[in-house]
Parts: C-alpha cells; sequence; structure tokens
C-alpha cells in the first residue's frame, strides 16, 4: 500500500475528497449568509434553521406527496425561500432602523422556535431520507473512494456557487444589489425597489440555506438539529473568509472543508477544533478576514 | 428551551409549594435530556412511564402522594448535579430515575451517594456505575456497556467476525462500551485491529469509516450512541461498508435509532437488548399503553425499565416502611423476587446491578417488517447470569464489605 508520511494513500485521497464534499456545504451555506449580511448587515443566526428545513421539507414532499428527490430538490428551496420572505416581511423588516444586535437577537430565536417546533413534531432522532436510485452506490478507485452521491453534491455546490457569484457580479440585478450595499438611499433615488431587493435577498439568501438542506438529507440524519450541528461551523467560515464577501465566504468554505479533512487524518482529536483555530489566527493577523476589506 | 422554561417554573413553582403548603408529596424525580439527542430514546417518554408506575402503584406511598417531576440534564455533568442538590435539598425528591448520558450518571451518582437517596438507573450504561464508582443507594435498572459487549461482541467472533475496528464516541461511555467490548471479542477468540475516537454528535463520519475500511477488519464495531450511531450507520451504507464485505455491529441500539435510520438501513444488524415489545402479551399490553400516551410510539428498553425500577423501587419502599434512607430500600430490593414483564428471573446486587434476561435480536428486513415499529427477531435468550459481569470480576468495593 503506497504511504505518504505514514499515512495510507488510499486514506489520504479520500480525506481530500471529504474536505471537498464538506467544503461543499460551507461553502453553499456561508454564501448565503454572506450574501444576506452584504445587504441587509444582519446576521442570520436563523441560516442553520432554513436549511434544516430545507431537509424537512423535501422529506415532506416526499412522505406526502410522493414527490422524489429531483423534484423536492427544485421545490424545497423555493418554499424554504418562500417561508424567509415571509420572515422578512412582517418581521425582520421592522429591525432594520435598530441597532444590528437586534436582527441578530431575532434570527436566533426564530431558529430556536423552528427547532423546538419541529423537535415537538417530529422528536430529535429524525427521518430516514434515501438518496435517489440512480445516485446510489460507490465509485472505487485505487486512489479514492467515493460515493456517487456525494460526487453530485460537489459539482452541483460548484455549480450554484459559481452561479451566484456571477449572478452578483455580472448581471444588471446583480449591479443594483452592489450598488444597493454600498449606498441604498442614492439607489432608491434612482427608482429601484430596494424594500423589494431585501425581501428578494433574504429570500434568496434562505433559499441557498433550503438547498444545502436537501443535498444534506440523503447523508446526515434529517433531524431538528441539523442545523445548529452546522450553524457554528458557518460562522466561522464566513469570519475567516471576511463578513459579506461573496468570493471568500466561496473559498473558505472550500478551503475549511480540506484543512479539517486532514486534520481527521493527522491528529483526529483536534478535527473538531482545526476551523476554530484558523480563525483565530486569521482574526490576530487580519481582522477583517481573508477576503475582506477593512472598513 | 421552552422545556427548559417549563422546567424552570415547575421548579419555582414547587420552591413555593415548600413555603406554602403543610403536607408535601414524595417526588420521584426523572432526570433526564428533554432537548438534545436522548429525548426520543429517553426524555418524554422516561416521564411517561414513570408517571404510569406511579398510577399503577396506587399514587400513595405510606400515607403520602407521590408525584413525579422531570429535570432536564442537558446532557451536562454540572447542569445534571445541580438539579440532582436542588430536588434533594429542597423538593422532597426521594428517588431520581433514568439519568441518560453516563457521565451525567457519574455525577448525580456522588450527590445521591452522600444524601443516600435512591438512584434508578435506567439510561445510562457505564459498567462502572455498578464498578468502581458504585453506590448502596443506586440500582443500575436496564443495561450496560458489559451486557451489550458480551451479548453482540461474543456472539459475532463466534461466527467468524474476528477481526475488530472501533469507532468510539470520545467520553466516560464510549471509552467503556470499547474496554468491555475489546475484552469480549479477545475472550472469544477475536483481535482488536484498530480504533478511532469521534467527538460526540459528529455529523461526519466519512472520515472515520475510511480509516476503518482500510484498516481490513471483519466488523467496524460502532461504540456510541443514538444521533451518531444513526449517522454512523447511515453514511457506512453509503460507502458502500457492507457491500465491501465488512460488517457492522451497532453496540448500541435502541428502537428509536432503527425507526430513526429506517430499516433499509438497519436491516440484519445484530443487537444485544433488555426489552423489546413485541415479546409476549404482557409486553404487548404494556407497550399499547405507553403507545397510547406517546402518539402511537412504542417503547424503548429504558422507557420499560424506567416503570419497572419505580415500581419495585415504591414496592421496596412500601415494604421497608420509610424513604429517607435509599440504602435500607435498596437492601429490602436484594431480599424481594423481581418479577414484572420487564425483568424475568431477576435480582438486584450488592454492587447495584439488577440481573435479568437479555436478548440477542436482529433487525428485519423491509420486508419482514408488517409495519412502524415492527423491527426486531429475538435469535436467542441470554440467561442474566451470562449476561452481566460476574461479582468475582468486578470491582465495586462494597463487595467485600
Amino acid at each position: 500500500m503506497t504511504m505518504i508520511f505514514g499515512v495510507p494513500l488510499v486514506v489520504l485521497t479520500g480525506q481530500v475528497m471529504i474536505g471537498l464534499i464538506n467544503g461543499s456545504f460551507y461553502a453553499l451555506l456561508s454564501l448565503g449568509l454572506a450574501v444576506i449580511f452584504g445587504l441587509l448587515r444582519v446576521v442570520n443566526f436563523a441560516h442553520g434553521a432554513f436549511y434544516m428545513l430545507g431537509a424537512f421539507v423535501a422529506w415532506m414532499l416526499g412522505q406526502y406527496l410522493g414527490l422524489g428527490y429531483w423534484g423536492s430538490l427544485l421545490i424545497a428551496p423555493i418554499i424554504v425561500g418562500l417561508a424567509g420572505a415571509l420572515v422578512e416581511r412582517t418581521m425582520l423588516r421592522r429591525l432594520y432602523d435598530l441597532d444590528h444586535l437586534y436582527g441578530l437577537l431575532f434570527t436566533f430565536g426564530l431558529a430556536l422556535l423552528l427547532e423546538g417546533v419541529f423537535q415537538h413534531l417530529y422528536g430529535v432522532s429524525g427521518k430516514p431520507f434515501s438518496a435517489p436510485v440512480e445516485m446510489r452506490g460507490v465509485v472505487r478507485t485505487d486512489f479514492v473512494t467515493v460515493p456517487v452521491y456525494r460526487g453530485w453534491v460537489v459539482v452541483a455546490s460548484l455549480l450554484i456557487c459559481f452561479g451566484t457569484w456571477a449572478l452578483i457580479e455580472k448581471t444588471k440585478i446583480g449591479s443594483y444589489l452592489r450598488a444597493a450595499t454600498e449606498d441604498s438611499i442614492l439607489v432608491q433615488a434612482f427608482g429601484v425597489n430596494v424594500p423589494l431587493l431585501l425581501t428578494l435577498t433574504y429570500a434568496f439568501g434562505c433559499g441557498l440555506a433550503g438547498i444545502a438542506g436537501v443535498l444534506a438529507a440523503p447523508i446526515f440524519q434529517v433531524s431538528p438539529t441539523m442545523g445548529s450541528n452546522m450553524i457554528i461551523i458557518i460562522f466561522a467560515v464566513v469570519v475567516v473568509g471576511g463578513m459579506g464577501s461573496i468570493l471568500g465566504a466561496i473559498a473558505t468554505g472550500y478551503l475549511l472543508g480540506l484543512v479539517e479533512g486532514l486534520t481527521k487524518v493527522f491528529y483526529p482529536e483536534a478535527a473538531n477544533i482545526a476551523i476554530f483555530v484558523i480563525m483565530a489566527i486569521v482574526l490576530l493577523l487580519r481582522p477583517a478576514g481573508l477576503f475582506g476589506k477593512e472598513n | 428551551m421552552t422545556l427548559i422554561r417549563r422546567a424552570i417554573l415547575t421548579s419555582a413553582f414547587s420552591v413555593a409549594l415548600v413555603a406554602g403548603a403543610q403536607a408535601e408529596p414524595y417526588r420521584i424525580g426523572v432526570l433526564t435530556d428533554m432537548s438534545g439527542m436522548n429525548y426520543d430514546l429517553s426524555g418524554k417518554g422516561s416521564e411517561v412511564a414513570a408517571q404510569m408506575a406511579v398510577e399503577d402503584f396506587g399514587g400513595t406511598l405510606l400515607g403520602e402522594n407521590i408525584e413525579v417531576i422531570v429535570g432536564d440534564h442537558q446532557n451536562k455533568p454540572d447542569v445534571g448535579s445541580t438539579l440532582a442538590r436542588r430536588w434533594i435539598d429542597e423538593q422532597n425528591v426521594i428517588a431520581i430515575a433514568d439519568v441518560p448520558t453516563s457521565s451525567v450518571a457519574l455525577a448525580v451518582q456522588e450527590i445521591t451517594r452522600q444524601s443516600d437517596t435512591a438512584l434508578l438507573i435506567s439510561t445510562a450504561g457505564s459498567s462502572a456505575l455498578t464498578g468502581a464508582s458504585c453506590s448502596p443507594s443506586t440500582a443500575q435498572w436496564t443495561w450496560d456497556t458489559y451486557a451489550l459487549a458480551n451479548g453482540t461482541g461474543r456472539a459475532m467472533t463466534l461466527e467468524g467476525d474476528k477481526k475488530w475496528f472501533f469507532l468510539t464516541v470520545d467520553y466516560t461511555f464510549g471509552h467503556a462500551l470499547e474496554a468491555d467490548t475489546a475484552a469480549a471479542v479477545e475472550a472469544a477468540g477475536g483481535t482488536v485491529v484498530g480504533q478511532v475516537m469521534h467527538p460526540r454528535e459528529t455529523s461526519d463520519f466519512s472520515s472515520y469509516l475510511l480509516q476503518a475500511q482500510a484498516s481490513g477488519a471483519d466488523v467496524i464495531a460502532l461504540a456510541n450512541s443514538s444521533g451518531d450511531t444513526m449517522t454512523a450507520l447511515k453514511q457506512a451504507e453509503e460507502f458502500g461498508i457492507t457491500a465491501g464485505g465488512q460488517n457492522i455491529a451497532g453496540m448500541l441500539l435502541f428502537l428509536t435509532d432503527v425507526n430513526g435510520v429506517g430499516l433499509d438501513i438497519a436491516q440484519n444488524l445484530t443487537l444485544t437488548t433488555a426489552f423489546y415489545w413485541d415479546m409476549n402479551d404482557e409486553t404487548r399490553a404494556w407497550s399499547e399503553r405507553f403507545g397510547e400516551r406517546m402518539d402511537g410510539k412504542m417503547p424503548t428498553m429504558v422507557h420499560a425499565g424506567v416503570y419497572s425500577a419505580v415500581m419495585n423501587y415504591l414496592k421496596a419502599a412500601e415494604a421497608t416502611g420509610q424513604v429517607k434512607s435509599g440504602s435500607r430500600v435498596m437492601e429490602t430490593m436484594r431480599g424481594m423476587d423481581i418479577d414484572d414483564f420487564f425483568n424475568r428471573n431477576a435480582s438486584l446486587r450488592k454492587d447495584g446491578r439488577v440481573v435479568h434476561d437479555m436478548y440477542l435480536v436482529q433487525v428485519k428486513t423491509p420486508e419482514e417488517s408488517a409495519g412502524p415499529w415492527d423491527y426486531y427477531k429475538v435469535l436467542r435468550t441470554i440467561p442474566g447470569a451470562e449476561a452481566f459481569r460476574p461479582l468475582d470480576k468486578s470491582d465495586c468495593p462494597l463487595i467485600d464489605g
């Protein structure tokens, strides 16, 4: 067996793949968080709950309406996005003029509420959710073992991440969004409906979390706590990447996924804190994050 | 969080009662996890089971009313100890029941030892609770890591799975389960080829599974519980572990875990359990009563264990004629014949271990199962004397004295 630094090559390449897969979830989730923070200046603590909602809506669509995985992948994020829009329109909107802390507390409370409701309805053990039949199985080569479904997750996440980046950086609506981030009053004076833009942005960010939730459902247990397990890491990713930086969130997501995967090979006990150690170092050396601008 | 709030409110209310009322009821405190990963397997069901035991007993003990209260220890030893101390000091709690999570149970056991309060352990399974840390006022009712290790570990090794790899959760319970299983495997002629520790509530097991896969082991043993076990099983399926010729051993699997992960993934797993609802008319009758109060959910072994423990404790306390000294109630219980739908041929030993029959079961395939909760086939009954650690191998200091 080929060894590198005393570790079998299969294990090493396997970990790199796993790092990429986990990184895909980190990237998708932190991207939504970054988009929301960039425009709304809201630290969306409910992001993990919307991720959980995505997985549960997919499960419900299958359970009650008999919808398959692909249908759910399309419809569940739309439902989650609509739920996000409703939250923004009816509640979050009222907090824009107050201190940021209120938005943070509100979304944190919302996350606890959603988690509590789902725990009450469905318990903590979660619900079974299988990958679509055509995506079951494993690709096995001499170097690496990857379940087909996880390969799909990496591809899907890359497409969505760079699609979103292109949408924001290369299109007209993206330019409105960026302009509104800089100076929303001026943009409004030009006749752009900024309140609508804010609602759409929040809904879009939540929808991204919903997509991540559906993608995650066949891999992790669909359970009410799946979001809170993830959210702390996601915040670390966003902080390392630079709050509000789109490309930063994507790149850091994949990067930290890889670092975490490799830590699991060389020093498994530290895998849980590797990301936070990096966060501490980055904050010490570059307080605005790797891709953030000082302001 | 609402549950925590409710717990705080009820305790505040009870304190008010202490001030206002004269005749205070005897309280049984169900100390459990009402908000985390043990909620389904223990949690609400344990509260319901304790309540059923009190009602079936008649609701009064030595002329006083009995009341069941519940507390959420959030799987944290410090939260659990604080609650236990307050219950004993201020709220007339005469027995603490259930206590999932071995690290919390070990902390609470130190408090009940000092105050000589009865501790009726059902969910916590570290064999240290009746080993080096044993206490005269404790009864470990349902299962322990030794019995599971001995049941599943021995059976699988004897069937030809000689090389074992452990995926172990990194705290008291996981360490005990791994050590006990390794001993049982080696005694049966097997070897341990490797192990890896993972933190509690891990969401991604793929790295550990890859290491296990590369180890060349015959069996990958999951020395963890509930949420962790379910995620590991699901991801092992995804990585084609069993398709690749390796077997999985779920060292601790509850009925709710099998329900959560689904038969597609759990089918054919061999496991050891203290109880299954569908074994005979008595178990079915009790479980149906439980199900009526739990939206049709069937009880896990620890739910049935909580009922049996509380019921037998109340009988023993009535026979002793006092509740102040937990160790005297336990002494009475040691002389009693414990035999109900849960415990067959059972007895309470000096180290606090309740010895009863255990069952080696196999999870049904989706085709074999008639519907929800129809999950196990009983392969073999393991007599209590064979299942649990013999007293001469125990390091409990109470045995000599």
